[in-house]
């Protein structure tokens, strides 16, 4: 553990967006996990994700349960509110923040923990709901917080730090998300910023949920020989299936002519998607060719990662709530109450 | 001897049987005669083939409690022939389906049994099972036209109100009005002599339940964000809410829907959006009951630590467990009060009746904003979903919500450094901000161990700064939250204590005892905490009772925690068989606990 202050020193040359804010403007207080923790680098490709995307960051607001992975909320975009909540329960509290105030760009980081054991049930249901966040799980396999016990993503034969083996099957969260209607879908790897970024940044512009499994091993608890979720057997097992580039609202579209297998997904705000696969029978459009192809790949013994899938026409809850694009928090009171005549007419309803 | 205008009649049929219309109609007929009614639906936790009864209590007095005494029960249920006819007072009447013998070994000295052979006349005059089945009960409600001297001319236009748009019902509904008015005009000693006759007393007032009315205030006071998980008897308040939205708050040209209304995973996650969305800004709210109330205790306290305003209804049930879940109770008070772990207390109103329901139900909602933590509406399944007469609702257009402190963009620029819990107004309340402010506004939420500047903290006093000041907040709701209402008579020596609905009970009891000479007081309790004016009306009574409806005494025992009085010294009358209380039962414990007595 450390916690060190980093000098706030501001390096003349850093670069800055179109915001005018430099990456630094982007980052939070310091880190309080162990030397080494996934999770920091997930931390960091978030603000490098944030910082490019030029979002604004007093318009986000993150959002958090209970675990190490969810104490990272405090580590980036110190201008935004934050909201770490209880445990597993992260998506409601979201879900509810979104329908007050959806203009906010809500961005939850949850655990495998949390999200898979005590908070199963708010994830699939935000899932159901669609509503519109950033959706990340900091998945390393364990409990960080309380010290290294198993959680729900551990694989079957996968050693605990004492050597003892996990028997029960374990819950992918991709599996299930796609399962239930997820309406974008990814895994990645913390180790792998390059494949995270444009990852993180696709996620931040999609029209509803935005479910991205990080692989993000846990240093302290779950690193060594026999984990399936440290560093070394995620490097030798991730597949990169496919690979997704994220164009600005700005960039013309245009495709060379060499890359027809290229997919393009338009984004709900004017941003674009390209997705490139490994196997040309994988469609990352189509729900069935993803878990198929995810599923084959696991009976291999490999990671698929990538943005596995997308829809385009997603619907979030607002969508189905047919509420107004203007937050419902900004309505005005005259809007809201139907006043005295109102009520004195209802009222003959009554007798 | 001929009572007229106060007397009270039971109807014992078999739920799913469509007879909640025609106990409606009766309710509403004598409503509109101007002559003061209540009802008590007492029906099983089941949808379809159990017994289930409606108590109709008609009181020129305007007496809203459930009835003490029984005149004539109409048994349409043969399953529960023996349970109403020992339900009749000694000299009431029994009104029976006499298509089918009575069996002798039921029958009763000293009652009267009438027969009407409601289901012979039914299967004459209608077609299929499903009619004859539902027509019965029309058939039942007119002979009480004729028994108890309903206007048929009222009965008629409120069926006409009700079916003038389908003709085929409504000739149908009128023909089995007239086969059991008819029959009962022919046949039976019409009136009986307890009967009805015209008053003007209830042109200002309206037949409600608490539910609607607490939706109703929820739409008044502003809210937008409504989550729950389906629960009896707390269900129909989020579906009257979502059927006003649909009547005002729905823009006719463009079809956008100015409200959100989640129904969520469960419980907790109703919690759990109510305060995300309170967090953002909106006027949020759950409306559950016990069960949910447990659900919700992790995020209650969440709430209360963090300072964020929520409100929550519970229409409290018989506990514990799933317990009687279509039985009243108020067997919630201690649990409310004291929600989640670690020190927590909440702010809690209790409505005697749904009039008052409309009321706390807007001020619930100014008090999460001033005082931004979760607030309590206790009302209970008799206040929730039994039709209560009470004064029309009526609204000031000059209402104006009361958001609290919240800090916008100027606000901000006008301060220095913002500290989420500072607290410097010294109320308890620090002055919030909402997300997408920007500025210097942002901070950061944590359940965790926070300072006032809500940044962590593992650190003994900055934690105790934090929680005292929750403490202060609390002692500042009591300055806040609605008084307790007094209903005093000359040199009262005995005090009866009382909350939501056990009013009605409570003040015709003090009203039968005066007339036995005895002087009580009343003060029936509208909040938590507790306001000075609570410990001076305990310390000044030589004797005070506690009337409430659950087994252990929760508000004797929460008045004897927060305010010191000596607990024992304050005398239980607790009812909590599960039916709403009647006055019968507050004036046989009075009067047996004086007597018991030593002068
Ligand atoms: C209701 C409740 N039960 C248990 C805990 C204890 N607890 C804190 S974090 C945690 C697990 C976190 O695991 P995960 O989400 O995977 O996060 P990680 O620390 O691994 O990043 C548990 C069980 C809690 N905070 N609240
Ligand atoms: S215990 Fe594991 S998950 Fe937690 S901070 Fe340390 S390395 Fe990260
Ligand atoms: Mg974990």
């Amino acid at each position: 553990m450390t916690s060190i202050a980093k000098p706030p020193v501001r390096h003349p040359s850093l670069r800055t967006n179109a915001l005018g804010l430099t990456i630094r403007d982007y980052e939070g207080g310091m880190s309080t996990l162990c030397a080494g923790c996934g999770h920091d680098s997930v931390t960091a490709a978030l603000v490098q994700a944030a910082w490019e995307l030029a979002l604004p960051p007093h318009r986000a607001a993150k959002m958090s349960g209970i675990g190490c992975s969810s104490k990272t909320t405090a580590y980036f975009m110190k201008q935004s509110h934050g909201f770490n909540s209880v445990h597993g329960r992260m998506p409601s509290v979201t879900t509810g923040a979104a329908a007050a105030n959806r203009e906010l760009t809500y961005i939850g980081i949850s655990g495998d923990g949390d999200s898979l054991s005590i908070g199963l049930g708010q994830m699939a249901h935000a899932i159901r709901r669609n509503v519109n966040m950033l959706y990340v799980i900091d998945n390393n396999g364990v409990y960080g917080l309380t010290k290294g016990q198993f959680s729900a993503s551990a694989d079957i034969g996968s050693k605990s730090k004492r050597g003892e083996p996990n028997e029960q099957p374990p819950i992918d969260p991709v599996l299930m998300a796609l399962a239930i209607g997820a309406t974008f879908v990814a895994r990645s790897f913390s180790g792998d910023k390059k494949q995270l970024v444009p990852i993180l940044k696709a996620g931040l512009s999609h029209h509803g949920l935005a479910l991205i499994d990080v692989i993000s091993p846990c240093v302290t608890f779950n690193d060594h020989d026999g984990s399936t979720k440290s560093y070394r057997y995620t490097r030798e097992h991730d597949l990169e299936v496919v690979q997704a580039d994220y164009v600005p609202i700005v960039a013309e579209i245009t495709l060379p002519d060499s890359e027809s297998e290229v997919r393009t997904v338009q984004m709900h705000d004017g941003s674009a998607i390209r997705l490139r696969t490994t196997a040309p029978d994988y469609d990352p459009t189509d729900r069935a060719s993803a878990v198929a192809h995810i599923r084959a790949c696991q009976v291999r013994g490999e990671i698929a990662t990538g943005l596995l899938f997308v829809d385009g026409e997603s619907h979030d809850m607002h969508d189905r709530l047919k509420t107004p694009e203007s937050a419902l928090v900004d309505l005005p009171f005259s809007q809201l109450c139907p006043g005295a005549k109102a009520l004195d007419s209802l009222m003959n309803r009554y007798r | 001897m001929n009572r007229v205008n106060d007397f009270a009649f039971k109807i014992g049929t078999v739920n799913g049987t469509g007879s909640a219309s025609a106990n409606g109609l009766l309710m509403r007929s004598i409503f509109r005669m101007g002559i003061p009614v209540t009802g008590k639906n007492i029906f099983p936790s089941n949808i379809q083939g159990l017994p289930t009864w409606y108590e109709i209590r008609v009181s020129k007095d305007g007496y809203a409690a459930r009835p003490s005494d029984i005149d004539l029960v109409v048994a349409m249920n043969p399953a529960t022939y023996a349970e109403d006819v020992a339900t009749v007072r000694a000299g009431g009447y029994l009104l029976y389906d006499s298509s089918w013998p009575m069996p002798k070994e039921l029958l009763r000295e000293g009652i009267t049994i009438l027969g009407i052979p409601f289901g012979r006349m039914c299967v004459e005059s209608f077609e299929g099972d499903r009619e004859r089945t539902l027509l019965r009960n029309i058939a039942y409600a007119g002979a009480l036209t004729a028994l108890l001297g309903i206007d048929m001319a009222v009965v008629e236009t409120l069926l006409e109100e009700t079916y003038g748009k389908k003709p085929k019902l409504l000739a149908a509904n009128h023909t089995a009005i007239r086969l059991g008015h008819d029959y009962a005009r022919e046949h039976l000693p019409c009136p009986l002599p307890f009967h009805l006759e015209p008053m003007n007393a209830t042109s200002d007032s309206i037949l409600m339940d608490g539910n609607t009315a607490c939706a109703l205030g929820a739409i008044y006071a502003g809210a937008t964000v409504g989550a729950w998980y389906p629960i009896t008897p707390a269900t129909s308040l989020m579906e009257a809410f979502g059927a006003f939205c649909e009547k005002y708050r729905v823009d006719k040209e463009t079809g956008e829907r100015r409200f959100a209304i989640l129904q969520a995973e469960d419980e907790l996650a109703a919690a759990g959006i109510v305060i995300g969305a309170g967090w953002a800004g909106a006027r949020a709210f759950t409306n559950t009951s016990g069960p949910g109330i447990s659900l919700m205790q992790e995020f209650i306290g969440l709430a209360y630590y963090t300072d964020i305003p929520a409100v929550f209804f519970d229409i409290q049930r018989c506990g514990p467990a799933t317990g009687m879940p279509t039985r009243t109770q108020q067997a919630d008070i201690l649990s409310l009060a004291y929600a989640s772990h670690g020190d927590t207390k909440h702010p809690i109103l209790f409505p005697a009746n749904p009039g008052e329901a409309f009321e706390l139900a807007v001020a619930a909602f100014d008090l999460a904003d001033r005082l931004q933590t979760p607030i309590f509406v206790a009302t209970d399944l008799d206040i929730g979903m039994n039709d209560w007469m009470v004064k029309r609702l009526s609204w000031n257009d000059a209402y104006r919500p009361d958001r609290g402190k919240v800090l916008d963009a100027d606000a901000l620029d006008r301060i220095k450094k913002f500290s989420r819990y500072d607290d410097v107004d010294g109320d308890g309340i620090a002055a919030r901000t909402l997300p997408g402010v920007g500025g210097k506004g942002a901070y950061f939420v944590r359940g965790s161990g926070h300072d006032k500047h809500a940044g962590y903290t593992e650190n003994s006093a900055a934690y105790k700064e934090v929680v005292d000041r929750l403490l202060r907040k609390f002692a500042h709701a009591a300055t806040i939250v609605p008084k307790p209402v007094f209903t005093l008579q000359d040199d009262a020596e005995i005090g009866l204590i009382t909350i939501g609905g056990c009013d009605a009970a409570v003040r015709e009891a003090a009203d039968r005892l005066r007339k036995h000479d005895l002087a009580v007081d009343v003060m029936r309790i509208r909040a938590f905490p507790f306001g000075e004016e609570v410990r001076e009306f305990i310390e000044s009574h030589e004797r005070v009772f506690v009337i409430e409806q659950n087994r252990d005494g929760q508000l004797r025992s929460l008045l004897a925690i927060e305010l010191g009085v000596p607990r024992d010294e304050m005398i239980p009358i607790l009812d909590y068989g599960g039916m709403p209380l009647t006055a019968k039962v507050v004036v046989d414990a009075v009067s047996s606990h004086l007597a018991g007595v030593p002068a």
